[in-house]
């Protein structure tokens, strides 16, 4: 038996350094000032579907949806070991919440077919929502499992799979195709393989090629193009018109959810009473809490 | 749609071995002020087996009425068939607004759900309110505004779901209050039949490995935490000393979690409890955005940190510039002395 899996994976800035300059002054954040890493249980997600492929045969495709900048972090999951990749791009599906982002994602990977597994980060740290895993699964009438640590074993076309509960953990039986969320693990992720950096730098979606011939007007695209696929480099893009989406369904306009008002994280007041860290001001400090009740 | 009809707050109530959750009840209290913005009334959405201790308890936390799904099959959590019972009855329904506290079970069962409904679902609240709000030119009344940090914690996002008839979110536990009725409300249980199905089967549980979580953070009255600052596990012992001394939990920032000077269980913030004791005393903790989350609702804020510029001393109330390891010890000496 071998299986085949899909990775949901996703480009995000990186929310864990955020720093002064990057907060506009009306409280807002300036996205264009945040680097843009590979959201790290996206990783986890990857390197779990890899060690399937690896124990139990089959294929790794990666996917992702973005802006075409977001093929950077396709190049990447390739150098991990994925053995293809395919970019999912349209100004259409921007602005959308994680429901518009699942129906884009479930159209594509309906489109894609031929899947055992598809895996998914259990959250990005750019929303921390955890909802476009589930979302998905819905939407492609397949079985979840979220909070993944662990694929124990693949037989029979079920997939024994260990997952972290609050307090303990399951072990479950889910009859194939599912949808798993991954949890960050404790183990160490594969590191990119110095042959496959080599081998896939120069992969490229077709939006890329086009820059390339704009910076340089005697390449023609037809030309690149053809000479990316036949030597294996040429990543493909699904747009909105190779989908049978509903345009109310996607982007900002198909998102239900809306932001109304973003603000900055404002401080509480900073008139706080001094204590000297002596024995006297700790002295009056332990009074005071005495007499409001809460010591003693 | 929703014209002639009374809207409805409801609240999906989790379960684990027969024992509700504590985030369930607490969003039985948030959904009760929201129903009565609303003018509207308050259900509780009761799922598993030998239910009808659990559908009274919610009366208690101000319930109108109890829709219980009971049920052998539903004795455990299992998202199939839970996603399917609670889908089928907002489709029947129609309520205004569905919470699910922001768990395991809720952020596993809630987006099933709001995406078979189509309904907006905001994740990880920490405030909800109705209001009546202008967007996009348009009015609109009586929405539930969601609001929630985003960006790691960097910023608050007011999120509203203007034009979909059902709006949900998911709470954290500890972030709204619980607030038992003295009396509770005389309200109605109704049964709701089910018809196990298929694709039930498609995941199954085959082994479960729980354990109740001993560490009691949350009902403290007084909470003693330490930060990175504290520099190692043996400099972290003066905290639990002083915690001993003056009957207290210790907690901890992510920041001393992730060092392993604390276990996880103990970890107060956005990601971690959150708390609303007498008394916090935070020691050398900086206080980034995501632990103040957790703990900036307590009555009292202790800040001691010899970082006169750490943005903690912006929401204490008392403040002492110093270094914890000669600070603390002294704080117990003099807590001792009174006591004579």
């Amino acid at each position: 038996m071998s299986y085949n899996s899909l990775v949901l994976v996703k480009q995000v800035p990186d929310t864990a350094n955020i720093s002064g300059e990057v907060m506009k002054p009306d409280g807002t954040v300036n996205r264009a000032m945040l680097p843009a890493v590979f959201n790290p249980e996206d990783k986890s997600a990857l390197d779990l579907a890899l060690q399937v492929r690896d124990r139990f045969g089959g294929t790794v495709k990666v996917i992702t949806m973005g802006p075409p900048k977001a093929a950077e972090l396709l190049r990447e999951c390739l150098y991990m070991g994925a053995d293809e990749a395919c970019l999912i791009s349209d100004r259409k599906f921007a602005g959308a919440d994680t429901l518009a982002t699942s129906y884009v994602l479930a159209k594509a990977l309906e489109k894609i077919g031929n899947y055992d597994f598809i895996f998914g980060g259990r959250q990005a740290i750019d929303g921390d929502t955890a909802q476009v895993g589930p979302q998905t699964a819905e939407k492609l009438g397949i079985p979840q499992v979220t909070y993944t640590e662990e694929v124990l074993n693949v037989r029979d076309g079920k997939a024994k799979i260990k997952r972290k509960i609050d307090g303990g953990f399951e072990i479950i039986e889910a009859v194939l195709p599912v949808l798993l969320t991954v949890l960050k693990g404790s183990s160490a992720i594969r590191p990119f393989r110095a042959k496959r950096v080599m081998a896939y730098k120069n992969a490229r979606t077709i939006m890329e090629l086009e820059e390339k011939t704009k910076q340089d007007s005697s390449l023609k695209l037809k030309d690149l193009k053809e000479d990316h696929i036949s030597r294996d480099l040429f990543i493909p893009t699904i747009t909105v018109k190779d989908l049978d989406v509903k345009t109310s369904r996607i982007g900002l306009h198909g998102s239900p959810t809306k932001v109304h008002k973003v603000e900055s994280v404002i401080l509480g007041a900073s008139g706080h009473e001094k204590i000297e860290p002596t024995k006297e001001g700790l002295g009056s400090l332990v009074d005071k809490l005495m007499e409001d009740h809460i010591f003693g | 749609m929703m014209k002639n009809k009374k809207h409805e707050v409801w609240v999906f109530i989790e379960q684990r071995f027969g024992k509700a959750a504590d985030v369930s009840f607490e969003l039985l209290s948030k959904g009760r002020k929201l129903a009565q913005n609303l003018s509207g009334t308050l259900k509780a959405v009761v799922i598993g087996h030998e239910m009808e201790n659990i559908a009274k308890e919610t009366f208690r936390y101000g319930a109108d009425e109890a829709l219980v799904v009971d049920h052998p099959d539903l004795e455990h959590y299992n998202t199939m068939p839970y996603a399917r019972v609670v889908s089928s009855l907002v489709d029947e329904r129609q309520p205004r607004i569905v919470l699910f506290g922001a768990s395991f079970i809720g952020r596993d069962l809630a987006p099933r759900v709001a995406s078979h409904t189509m309904s907006g679902l905001t994740a990880d609240c920490t405030e909800l309110k109705i209001s009546d709000v202008k967007y996009m030119r348009k009015d609109y009344k009586q929405l539930l505004l969601q609001i929630r940090p985003a960006f790691g914690g960097n910023i608050l996002a007011t999120i509203i779901t203007p034009d979909n008839p059902v709006q949900m979110a998911t709470v954290r536990e500890g972030v709204m209050e619980l607030l038992p009725l003295d009396t509770p409300v005389d309200g109605k249980i109704t049964k709701i039949p089910f018809e196990p199905a298929p694709e039930d089967e498609l995941v199954k549980i085959i082994e479960r490995h729980h354990e109740e979580n001993k560490v009691n953070i949350k009902g403290a009255s007084i909470i003693v935490s330490g930060g990175y600052g504290m520099g190692s596990k043996e400099n972290f012992q003066i905290l639990h000393e002083l915690a001993d001394t003056i009957g207290a939990e210790v907690g901890g920032s992510r920041a001393a979690v992730d060092a392993g000077f604390i276990e996880h269980q103990r970890q107060i913030g956005q990601t971690g409890v959150t708390v609303r004791p007498k008394l916090y005393i935070a020691a050398a903790i900086s206080g980034a955005i995501q632990h103040r989350a957790g703990m900036e609702e307590s009555n009292k804020i202790i800040a001691i940190n010899n970082d006169p510029e750490a943005p903690i001393f912006d929401i204490c109330h008392y403040g002492i510039v110093g270094d914890v390891m000669e600070v603390v010890p002294k704080l117990i000496e003099t807590y001792k002395a009174k006591l004579k």
